[in-house]
């Protein structure tokens, strides 16, 4: 059992010398040709394609005369540029030609500069539309562009593929079995809405049964529902905790945990991404010191962490996080989005894996996005904690419930999970999940790649760092048949793009041994192989294990 | 995710006056340069900084003692025993069962009746049976069905608009599109009456925010001109200070509809941005449902951007902003409830593309919406004690008392009793909930009723006789 502190294993290999500097050469050409190209529409000798606010006569004008010298120079490399970059042929767009005079432009025309110059050269790599259900394989609609990524077409053909991008951990997204045709029972009953908040006539028998069910689950006295992940974080933080108070923030955190921190009031500090001695040197000044300027004790401490981060593959250093909440007597705030279900002996989160109580945790947060192929998301904790948030809650005060199909998809994949519907189904899948993981990381590192996070994580972030190697690797990654998510900054670090593995038990072996054969074969060619680390022992100690069941 | 980058004038600002500046500004700059050099790097003269030991520390942290995390909340406290006493079984249709007993539903915001609708249902099965329940992704990362392009195409077009953008959740619309293009130092216009969503907007986008009086127009001139003079004494920072209006159609707090007519013009000559919220009024107002625009026979194009959840009239879940194409795309990759989260369910946009049938191919229904309205309005304004607050033909009315006492708990309480005599005599109220410390401006305390078109007149009859009754039997008792 991979449980317990000793086995704990992350890395985060350090990025290669060589490959930083090309992808800061990278970088600087793809700025250094946006510049030129600006200037050049701000002239008006290239057309404007992106569809920007109708333009009044430009009074930015002189900024761009003032740094036209120093880009003259880079001319040479635009004229021949245009061989690749052919000048646009789409017509003026009629509806941008009505000028609105006196406004203050809604966007800065700097602001866009890196999705006009940079994104859009590789949009094609996000917001692939599918036509299928998003399990192990799904079926992407072919765009087609005609120009250069400022607008795509769809066209007829679908491109079937392997799907390593969705987060379909336990592979509850499926349009047939027993999750299905208990939501479509439901649907028959209850209708597709609640049409109410919680407080306001919108609580049904089936959010009650839910609200039971995932306490049950969880371990918690408690716990209740929102429809909607994010706005679980964001309308539940401000009922926590207030002015006055401190929010210790790892500095990865979640979107939804960064906007529901900012919603509080309170004072917000961030700490080096799961450094446990960061945030405990931090912890300790807030506590001796107080608040700043009165030096008035804090009123309440929160931390705030997230299971499984779904950007790095790490998991959050629990055991540690919850000895320093005992000393320094702060609150614990564990998101689970994308580990509730995916990690542990039974699929109860980073908690389980740990083989922790879930009541050391004050709030247990988690989505039903991922593993159980629904929407939404969940608070556990006390019933003290609970009853608060029933009364005073943003999300139960002022907005409907959640839909009861969605519940009841919830309801069915975590009786599964729980073995409470008499298969040992839900088993299969958390130990399919797990050996999948385990797999497709060795492979990795065998192969090479430069791999983040922890072991056991499902989520496998493999370096890229350079930027046209994220559209490189997205795109004969699609070609081969494997449909794999590709992120660069600003959601990463400038020379940290990467691509993004999410496992699924809905892989088999087959399926994960083919996707690596695509991956072995795109990283040969766009030559991604970087890492220079030595095989980690449990990879050895994994393959050995393996060979001895082959043998038996 | 552009939203990392800060968008604030005084860059702008900066960049323009070291281009401009004199020779000698610069060499006056560069001393002080030197000088807080020399500062920083000179032994700092600290006579009273107090060095803990390391002992005094684990005193300090041995002593601290945190409040609670969480007030306490007994069991019994009113709005859980509702909540408790008052769980549905079934679907909340015109009539459902709370309790094992049939009620008369006029709680629900179910408008249009759609919510018992069963080609919706048939539709949602469908796409079930296709997709799945969830999508398991971000609309970036494979969360992208064909169903929401369809339906955010449908929805633009039933708008006139050129395009729409579609969220999993109606909250996160409206607060997610406001940060999305309103940032520090901006400054937006409000109405005082805005729904929470909006007011939690607000807060995320760090802009300078001026309410003025629920719709009262010179109060907004008022505010507008004295912007105007702010913006002639510093008129650099005012050529970058974006300027935002952002109001409800129906304001679900009141139950009026806002003066667009007039907002509009106050748009054009004062160069706002008008956002309008129309969670409420799409669905609802104007003789096809299109929304406060085509009542007051507005083009859409004059408004900036509508948002308006899909979780009322339309009787589905989710959200979506419609607006010219250069606006609402900036929200694709700024708007946080879109980027952050996973995708709207594609069953539920399968039922909300039905929804759209249904009220395209009868537009008869918001006529007679609009009767049932009237009517209702009409009645409640009879009855004796209480007062209805709001346009008649809103779908929404807030029913409080006349004479409010000075105890907002009080009239809580004898509304909450209202409902319950109600509740006895075979029809489902609610009182309209609110945070009462954390709302801008709070609103009466109000019993609100929804309107369901498919409320025949003797239902309505039966049902205002019983609003009478209960009220008659709470007011006499505590009069
Ligand atoms: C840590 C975390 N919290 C919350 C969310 C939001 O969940 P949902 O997609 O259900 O809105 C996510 C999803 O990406 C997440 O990663």
């Amino acid at each position: 059992m991979p449980t317990g502190k000793k086995t704990y294993w992350e890395s985060f290999e350090e990025t290669p010398l060589y490959a930083a500097i090309w992808t800061y050469l990278g970088y600087g050409l793809l700025v250094l040709v946006g510049h030129i190209r600006d200037f050049f529409r701000n002239i008006g000798l290239e057309r404007q394609k992106s569809c920007t606010e109708p333009k009044l006569p430009n009074s930015n004008l002189w900024v761009y005369g003032s740094i036209l010298l120093s880009e003259i120079s880079a001319l040479y490399l635009y004229i021949q540029m245009l061989e690749y970059y052919d000048l646009p042929k789409c017509e003026q767009d009629d509806t941008n030609c009505c000028y609105i005079t006196g406004f203050v432009p809604l966007y800065q025309s700097w602001e866009s500069f890196y999705t006009r110059n940079l994104y859009r050269r590789i949009r094609d790599c996000w917001n692939r539309p599918i036509c299928s259900v998003a399990g192990a394989t799904m079926d992407i609609m072919a765009r087609e562009t005609h120009d250069h990524g400022w607008n795509f077409n769809l066209t007829d053909k679908k491109i079937h593929v392997m799907n390593f991008g969705s987060y379909n951990y336990l592979g509850f997204a499926e349009n047939e079995g027993p999750c299905k045709d208990a939501v479509e029972k439901v649907t028959n009953e209850y209708g597709i809405t609640a049409c109410g908040s919680r407080q306001e006539l919108g609580y049904l028998d089936i959010h009650k049964e839910l609200d039971e069910l995932i306490a049950q689950y969880l371990g918690v006295e408690a716990a209740m529902t929102v429809p909607m992940g994010f706005a679980t974080n964001s309308m539940n933080m401000p009922c926590l905790v207030g002015k006055g108070s401190l929010i210790f923030s790892d500095e990865l955190n979640h979107a939804s945990l960064v906007l529901g921190s900012r919603l509080t009031g309170a004072t917000i500090r961030t700490y080096k991404h799961n450094d446990i001695n960061d945030l405990e040197k931090k912890l300790r000044s807030a506590v001796v010191h107080g608040q700043p300027r009165n030096h008035r004790p804090w009123k309440k401490i929160l931390i705030v962490v997230e299971g499984v981060y779904s950007m790095e593959g790490s998991i959050v250093n629990l055991p540690e996080v919850l000895r320093l909440k005992k000393k320094y007597k702060a609150y614990v705030y564990l998101d689970e989005a994308h580990s509730v279900g995916a990690m542990g002996p039974h699929g109860r989160g980073v908690v389980d894996y740990f083989g922790i109580d879930p009541k050391e945790i004050d709030i247990m947060m988690g989505t039903f996005t991922k593993s159980f192929g629904s929407s939404g998301g969940y608070i556990g904790g006390t019933k003290k904690l609970i009853n608060h948030l029933r009364c005073h809650s943003h999300a139960s005060v002022y907005s409907p419930t959640m839909p009861p199909p969605v519940a009841q998809q919830i309801i069915a994949s975590m009786k599964i999970i729980m073995g409470l519907d008499g298969t040992g189904e839900g088993m299969r899948r958390i130990e399919q999940l797990k050996e999948n993981c385990r797999y497709f990381r060795r492979r990795l590192h065998e192969m090479g790649f430069i791999i983040y996070g922890n072991k056991d994580s499902p989520v496998v972030p493999l370096l890229l760092f350079m930027p046209a190697k994220i559209a490189a690797f997205s795109r004969e990654c699609l070609k081969r048949g494997l449909g794999t998510v590709v992120v660069g900054f600003p959601a990463t670090p400038i020379i940290e793009s990467r691509a993004r593995f999410c496992l699924s038990a809905a892989h088999t072996r087959e399926m994960v041994d083919k996707a690596l054969d695509v991956i072995n074969e795109v990283g040969d060619l766009l030559k991604l192989k970087y890492s220079r680390m030595e095989l980690p022992q449990w990879c050895e100690d994994d393959k050995n294990a393996n060979h001895l069941v082959q043998q038996h | 995710m552009m939203a990392i980058i800060p968008a604030t004038w005084d860059m702008y600002d900066m960049f323009q006056a070291v281009i401009q500046a004199p020779a000698y500004h610069l060499i006056f700059e560069a001393l002080l340069i030197i000088w807080i050099f020399k500062l920083m790097f000179s032994k700092a003269y600290a006579p009273n900084k107090t060095i803990l030991t390391e002992k005094e520390k684990e005193e300090l942290i041995q002593e601290w003692q945190p409040e609670p995390l969480v007030p306490d909340v007994p069991d019994d406290h009113p709005v859980l025993q509702a909540m408790n006493n008052n769980i549905i079984s079934g679907r909340p249709d015109k009539v459902m069962v709370i309790n094992g007993k049939s009620v008369v539903n006029m709680a629900s915001l179910n408008f249009l009746g759609l919510l018992g609708d069963e080609s919706i249902e048939a539709a949602a099965q469908k796409a079930l049976s296709k997709y799945g329940v969830g999508s398991c992704g971000p609309r970036g990362f494979y969360g992208t069905m064909d169903v929401h392009l369809e339906l955010e195409e449908r929805l633009a077009k039933f708008m006139n608009c050129e395009e729409a953008i579609l969220y999993s959740y109606g909250f996160a619309t409206i607060a997610s599109a406001i940060p999305a293009y309103s940032k520090r130092g901006d400054v937006i216009f409000v109405d005082e009456g805005v729904c929470f969503a909006i007011q939690k907007g607000l807060i995320a986008s760090r802009s300078v925010i001026k309410y003025f009086k629920h719709n009262d127009m010179d109060d907004l001139e008022r505010l507008c001109i004295e912007q105007q003079k702010e913006d002639k004494r510093v008129p650099k920072k005012a050529k970058v200070t974006r300027r935002f209006l952002v109001v409800e159609g129906l304001y679900a707090k009141h139950g009026d509809i806002c003066p667009l007519p007039k907002l509009v013009e106050m748009k054009w000559k004062y160069k706002l941005r008008i956002f309008v919220e129309e969670s409420f009024s799409f669905g609802v107002l104007g003789d096809t449902g299109r929304g406060v625009t085509e009542h007051y026979g507005i083009n859409i194009d004059e408004i900036d951007l509508m948002a308006a959840c899909l979780e009322n009239a339309i009787g589905g879940a989710g959200g979506f902003c419609c607006g010219k194409k250069y606006i609402v795309d900036h929200q694709r990759l700024s708007g946080l409830g879109y980027c952050f989260s996973a995708s709207l369910p594609p069953m539920l946009a399968s039922g909300a593309i039905q929804s759209l049938n249904i009220i395209i191919d009868d537009p008869g229904m918001f006529g007679k919406l609009r009767n049932n309205c009237t009517l209702i309005h009409e009645k409640l304004s009879k009855i004796e004690g209480m007062r209805v607050v709001g346009d008649p033909v809103a779908p929404i009315k807030h029913f409080s008392l006349s004479e409010p006492s000075d105890d907002r708990d009080l009239d809580n309480r004898s509304l909450e009793k209202i409902t319950q005599e109600a509740m006895q005599r075979g029809l489902a109220l609610t009182p309209a909930r609110y945070l009462e410390h954390e709302e801008h401006n709070l609103p009466l305390p109000s019993i609100r009723i929804a309107v369901n078109v498919k409320l025949t007149e003797e239902e309505i009859d039966t049902c205002i006789n019983i609003v009478a009754d209960s009220c008659q039997a709470v007011l006499s008792k505590s009069s």
